[in-house]
């Protein structure tokens, strides 16, 4: 599927790709962090890498930073391969925002952003940074002092500050309140706004939908689906997800044949119907249930998301395996 | 607030290296204040001053102690105590006084050796009971017997005086304050860069700025700068002090002091980052820095000479960057020997920070 998905562009205005990765693999001993990815990210394009924790996000996005060197295969950056005598160049028209990165304690938000900014030949002001990100009344506070959704501002206002073509977040809201990840979404739309081109790795689905124009699954080091999230939840899920419980057993194969159903499966005592058509999936289900004589505990439908994709193809059915 | 404008990254650098250590009330203590405290107690406590008397115990018993104490006290070294003769015994052992005075061989039991004997005739006037393997009890013994001689009646056959030299640099608080001098830029130097990279790798800061057009030389040279602006506060700081609190001068050229010191530094600086280069942990750089600075605290003559030591460690100790420091120090500041004819110290100094320098550049770890 993914030569398809490849080929689909959305939001961007134009087909360069910005990112390559071609057969690109770095193993840690026994361990494959990332195992044979191929991806384009093109330009104007807010790219989405998911996956649980492990699944070899981190390492893929620094092989693309040039931070650490794949074992295998070959990355390209604006058309540049790290290593290759002009990384600095490259350097000042990409930035990136670490997840992990804690920035100096006693510097105060307008020093460190000052001092990122000294490392760039262009870019925006530091008060223009100020202005864009939001933190102006903390402008002269000290990096220890700020909650941890300011440090993330902080954070991406270091990596605005050289007005980047391109720029990788890692994780930029993970452990944030849903304000703070307001803040942050914001910002980096509309950097969007402004063509430039993004990729996030995140755990959030909600986050990935509402910021990506196409997202990859990512597990064991692996893409397992690369689409834009619409086309992704259509394919995985269909379009509604109905789950209920019964006092009895279900036999799986029937739900599968009921009209509207694309696929079912039982999770932690649930029964879980991904539908392409909750209007027709739910009175079958209701009529199959009486038919049999079994009662339905509990009964709920809802519009399938990200969340069920990712369920779909890392979590829910390795783990009944 | 306005933006000024922003300069070089170097400067930049250099700037919020300096801003971070001045923030940190802690470092400014350690690198400022404690070796000030630590000269003024050292000062105070080997302090000149007139030789103490060295105490001598009388035995209570004899009729003319009275006598005998005042003879002794004439003496200039000496004091004199009339001690009963349940206590001489005692005040012995525990070095209350030197010597004891006793007509009674046995005033103080011996515990190994034997008292010698005066077969028949006239036997000696005093018993004179010391423990001979202590220094101040031999000069005691000498003191003692002029004393009593004297006071007997003999006469000096021919005249002496006495008379006393003072060099300039030669009390203890001038071999001290060069020394602490060169310890401290040792310490501030390795401890300033070497945890405050550990540190920023540790927070993954280094890869944060490895991923950014910064030159990574420039990150390094950044730490080295910033030490050379404290490093003027610390060295006049100390030097300062111990001029007007204890009238140390400095003999050579203050420039040629700024000099060594700014080598020094870079030195220290140098090895910092040697240690720094890879540790993940601040256990791992703590412990480095210790292993590192350890010897060169006990051997390199911050506090005593390290001629003390024996004679086959010597060469080993001669090559220690602390001592080349602490020499080159001390010869111009308490000898006003000219820098260049210590050039031995100094190469050793050179090798030191350059290689290790180096090798940092090398295997550098960022992440």
């Amino acid at each position: 599927m993914t030569d398809s998905a490849q080929k689909i562009s959305a939001g961007g205005t134009n087909f360069q790709p910005v990112l390559k990765c071609l057969a690109v693999k770095k193993y840690y001993g026994a361990v494959k962090a990332v195992d044979g990815v191929d991806l384009e990210v093109l330009k104007g394009e807010c790219f989405g890498l998911l996956g649980p924790n492990g699944a070899g996000k981190t390492t893929l996005v620094e092989m693309l930073e040039g931070l650490t060197k794949p074992d295998r295969g070959r990355v390209e950056v604006l058309g540049y391969q790290w290593g290759s005598g002009d990384d600095r160049a490259f350097r000042e028209r990409i930035s990136v925002q670490l997840q992990e990165t804690q920035l100096a304690d006693k510097l105060t938000v307008a020093e460190t952003i000052r001092l990122f900014r000294s490392f760039y030949h262009r870019g925006h002001s530091v008060d223009e940074v100020i202005a864009k990100t939001g933190l102006g009344e903390k402008r002269t506070e000290r990096v220890m002092k700020l909650s941890g959704g300011t440090k993330q501002k902080l954070a991406l206002a270091c990596a605005l500050v050289s007005d980047p073509e391109l720029l990788f977040l890692d994780e930029p809201t993970t452990g944030l309140d849903p304000q703070a990840r307001n803040h942050i979404w914001e910002i980096v739309e509309e950097f969007k706004s402004r063509q430039g081109t993004i990729l996030l790795t995140t755990h959030y689905m909600e986050e990935a939908a509402r910021l990506c124009d196409r997202v990859a699954i990512m597990d064991r080091g692996k893409i397992l689906a690369l689409d834009r999230p619409a086309s992704l939840v259509e394919k995985w899920v269909g379009k509604e997800v109905i789950e209920f419980s019964a006092e009895e057993a279900v036999d799986g194969e029937s739900l599968k044949k009921l009209p509207g159903v694309k696929d079912a499966e039982q999770r932690n005592g649930l029964f879980i119907l991904k539908a392409y058509r909750a209007d027709q999936a739910l009175p079958a289900l209701i009529a199959e249930m009486e038919k049999k004589r079994i009662k339905l505990t509990r009964l709920t439908s809802r519009p399938a998301t990200l969340e069920d994709v990712f369920m779909t193809l890392t979590g829910g059915k390795l783990k009944n395996e | 607030m306005s933006e000024s404008r922003i300069h070089h990254p170097l400067i930049e650098l250099t700037i919020s290296r300096v801003k971070e250590t001045i923030r940190e009330p802690e470092a400014m203590f350690w690198v400022f204040v404690f070796p000030v405290l630590l000269a003024l107690a050292l000062g105070i406590a080997f302090r000149e001053r007139p030789p103490d008397k060295i105490p001598i115990a009388v035995d209570r018993r004899m009729k003319d102690a009275d006598r005998v104490a005042k003879m002794i006290s004439k003496s200039a070294q000496l004091k004199a105590l009339i001690v009963g003769p349940a206590d001489l015994n005692q005040y012995l052992r525990v070095g209350k006084v030197a010597l004891v005075i006793s007509r009674s061989p046995e005033a103080v039991p011996l515990k190994s050796g034997k008292a010698e004997n005066f077969p028949g005739g006239t036997g000696p006037e005093f018993f004179l009971i010391y423990d001979a393997a202590r220094s101040e009890s031999q000069l005691a013994r000498l003191a003692v017997n002029d004393a009593l001689q004297s006071g007997n009646g003999r006469m000096d056959v021919i005249a002496l005086q006495d008379r006393l030299v003072k060099e300039p640099g030669s009390r203890y608080i001038d071999f001290l304050i060069p020394g602490l001098i060169a310890m401290n830029l040792m310490g501030s130097g390795m401890w300033g860069v070497g945890f405050g990279i550990v540190f920023a790798r540790t927070r993954k800061l280094l890869k944060r700025l490895a991923a950014s057009p910064m030159r990574r030389s420039h990150y390094l040279l950044a730490y080295m700068l910033s030490r050379l602006i404290f490093l003027v506060g610390e060295v006049a700081g100390l030097i300062g002090f111990a001029w007007l609190v204890f009238g140390v001068k400095v003999h050579g050229s203050l420039i040629e002091l700024a000099i060594l010191s700014v080598m020094g530094s870079m030195t220290f600086a140098g090895l910092g980052l040697l240690v720094a280069a890879r540790a993940t942990t601040i256990e791992t750089v703590s412990g480095w820095m210790n292993f590192i600075m350890l010897p060169m605290y006990l051997l390199s003559g911050s506090f005593f000479p390290y001629s003390r030591f024996p004679t086959f460690l010597q060469p080993f100790i001669r090559a220690l960057p602390l001592t080349a420091l602490t020499d080159t120090m001390r010869a111009i500041i308490n000898q006003g020997t000219p820098l260049f004819h210590n050039w031995l110290e100094l190469l050793v100094m050179i090798a030191w920070g350059t290689i290790s320098f180096s090798v940092a550049l090398k295997i550098f770890r960022w992440q």
